[in-house]
């Protein structure tokens, strides 16, 4: 193996082996990992941004910190990944909403589950992902069986320390690093020779189209009840 | 109770001005979890205790712990803290020999549960038969279940390793337990001199938005994979996603060797760098280590001493480097097993030059002068019994 590149995309085997037990350490503040090596946060960029646009089927799989519309950060956050989705050619949005194994099995068009998300990557044929949004412990459970099972080159844009399975892993990430990186992404697309217009990803097509019209309780499944009055109960304000 | 100011743990742990003190190992759990901002402390009190959870509950009543109550046994103290933390809160445990066993299958999965806490065992070995002798045994059951693991060897320690254990087991990078153990007796109930910062100051509080798992949720893993057994052995949770998980578990424990070295100067000591005969030890063990390596150097002998702090992560690459060029290593131990002497056996490449002992159990004294025997044994001197 290439000294250098300790953390490569897979297949790597039957039985990953952690970054953390090949020697990878995390970023200090201000650096990025590159292939398992602490380089400076433009190296990293680049390099991902490289892999989004050359590589087949590029995705953003955002969790559940830039999905749910916690505080304004998270909201704003939200914004710049579907600025930075715009700018990458026929880049698709597929979410890992949570973190719940689900019955019977999940859509793989649909989402991604940190339990098993080799599937969404086969299934899809993705070859470049971005995580983003993901609560750390999920993320890493995920890049190590993505690395184990698949040839998919990924990305961690993490809001706290990193991530040593990722063959590209930035750290502090927030709106305002997320619109850096679509910055880099779009020099780089320029430096390529690659023509495209933003635009927004296309809908998910395992979902229904929404109509908030005519929504119905009902459409919440199993968490409809959370939305419901109980018997006697009365609600006189909500948010 | 003095009103207490919040400051970076950085300035609490190693900036701020200390005052000498001479206190109990006990007394010292105290001491740190009064300036550690511990929101619950929960406690079963059973033979063999020491005097720590009763000066933690005297906290409370001063106002330092923000709740504190007795649990009905020890599975459900441990498990009542697994809930407190996972609800958000900082929390201290202690607990010791038998009252450890009795919890260890709530303690075992606090690490895959990604639970941050603090939990000191004063060891006292394991029954039967019936002890309440500061025999460290029970270590051994610790170091293979993901907890992040800290030895004493005197009561500075036992403050130092507490306090900076709530800072290291709530990064992001780590959020694992972290497990102060120290030595039953010869620690908690000796005095010795402790510099303590200032009691008005204390650490922020936990904040469990900061973290690699989302707050309490029971639709999520680990609990729903709890409540909901069929689930964990079925296609929908895999046997390679409890593989991966098992493998974040010790990643997480590796990761905390670098805040080992921030707040603690790492996780060995090496005294005497350049001697040909070295002495490992953790804990206690360490503390007579050191008078033995005291004795060694009046007499002209090149003899070093290893203390280890940090059992998990161990200080494989650490150890391994300062006994690069050692003839013979010794490891004194307070236990029959020598969990420690297999450990840096295993981390060196000649392992041959490891003295399996002394050894002193059922809580049993170690005499310096059985370290000494086995120096003069490495360096090939003949001397006569010191000892009765």
């Amino acid at each position: 193996m290439d000294k250098e590149k300790l953390i490569t995309p897979g297949p790597s085997g039957y039985m990953p082996t952690p970054g953390a037990f090949m020697g990878v350490e995390l970023p200090p503040p201000g650096k990025a990992l590159l292939y398992g090596e602490i380089v400076d946060e433009e190296t990293a960029m680049r390099e991902a941004a490289k892999a989004m646009l050359t590589r087949r089927n590029p995705t953003i799989f955002p969790g559940p910190l830039v999905l749910w519309g916690w505080n304004a950060g998270a909201m704003e956050k939200a914004k710049a990944v579907l600025e930075l989705a715009m700018e990458i050619p026929n880049c698709r949005i597929i979410p890992m909403p949570d973190y719940r194994p689900k019955y019977p099995k999940i859509d793989p068009e649909a989402e991604i589950n940190p339990n098993h998300p080799n599937l969404t990557i086969l299934h899809n044929k993705i070859e470049a992902c971005i995580f983003v949004g993901v609560h750390c412990h999920y993320a890493n459970l995920s890049l190590r069986m993505i690395r184990a099972g698949t040839n998919c080159f990924t990305i961690a844009l993490c809001a706290e320390m990193g991530h040593e399975d990722a063959m590209v892993s930035l750290r502090d990430v927030h709106a305002e690093e997320i619109r850096k990186f679509k910055d880099v992404l779009v020099q780089v697309r320029k430096e390529l020779g690659i023509e495209w217009e933003p635009k927004l990803p296309p809908e998910n097509p395992s979902l229904p189209k929404e109509d908030w019209t005519k929504i119905s309780p009902l459409d919440f499944g199993e968490y409809a009840a959370l939305l419901m009055p109980r018997k006697g109960e009365v609600v006189e304000e909500s948010e | 109770m003095p009103e207490q100011r919040v400051v970076e743990p950085e300035h609490l742990i190693l900036e701020a001005p200390r005052e000498r003190k001479f206190i109990t190992g006990s007394q010292a759990f105290a001491e740190a979890v009064k300036r550690a901002n511990v929101d619950i402390a929960i406690a079963y009190p059973i033979t063999p205790q020491s005097e720590t959870m009763h000066l933690v509950g005297d906290l409370f009543a001063q106002g330092y712990v923000k709740d504190y109550y007795r649990a009905e046994e020890e599975y459900g103290a441990m498990s009542a803290i697994a809930g407190a933390v996972r609800g958000g809160a900082r929390a201290f445990s202690a607990t010791s020999g038998p009252g450890l066993l009795r919890g260890l299958e709530a303690i075992v999965s606090w690490p895959g549960h990604r639970i941050p806490v603090v939990l000191g065992i004063m060891t006292r070995v394991v029954n039967a038969p019936l002890s309440i002798q500061p025999d460290n045994v029970e270590i051994a059951y610790l170091l293979h279940s993901g907890l992040v693991v800290l030895h004493a060897e005197n009561q500075q320690d036992v403050f130092d390793f507490t306090l900076a254990g709530f800072p290291i087991s709530e990064k992001v990078d780590v959020y694992l337990p972290v497990v102060v153990a120290t030595e039953g007796f010869f620690v908690t109930h000796a005095k010795g001199y402790v510099e303590l910062p200032p009691e008005d100051m204390k650490l922020p509080p936990r904040d469990p938005y900061k973290a690699p798992v989302p707050p309490t949720d029971c639709e999520i893993p680990p609990a729903r994979i709890q409540r909901d057994a069929p689930v964990q052995k079925s296609n929908f949770m895999s046997y390679l996603i409890h593989a991966v998980w098992q493998q974040e578990v010790w990643s997480a424990n590796r990761r905390a060797m670098k805040w080992i070295y921030h707040y603690l100067g790492g996780p060995i000591e090496v005294v005497n760098p350049k001697a040909d005969v070295f002495i490992v030890a953790s804990g206690c063990a360490a503390a007579q280590g050191r008078e033995a390596q005291r004795y060694a150097e009046q007499e002209g002998l090149n003899v070093g001493l290893i203390k280890v702090k940090s059992l998990r992560p161990f200080p494989e690459k650490e150890i391994r480097e300062a006994l690069k060029n050692a003839k013979a290593v010794i490891v004194p131990e307070h236990n029959i097993v020598g969990w420690l002497a297999k450990e840096v056996k295993a981390v060196i490449p000649n392992s041959g030059i490891v003295v399996d002992g002394p050894r002193v159990y059922g809580g049993m004294t170690l005499p310096v002068e059985l370290i000494m025997e086995e120096i003069y044994k490495a360096l090939g001197i003949k001397r006569e019994r010191t000892y009765a």
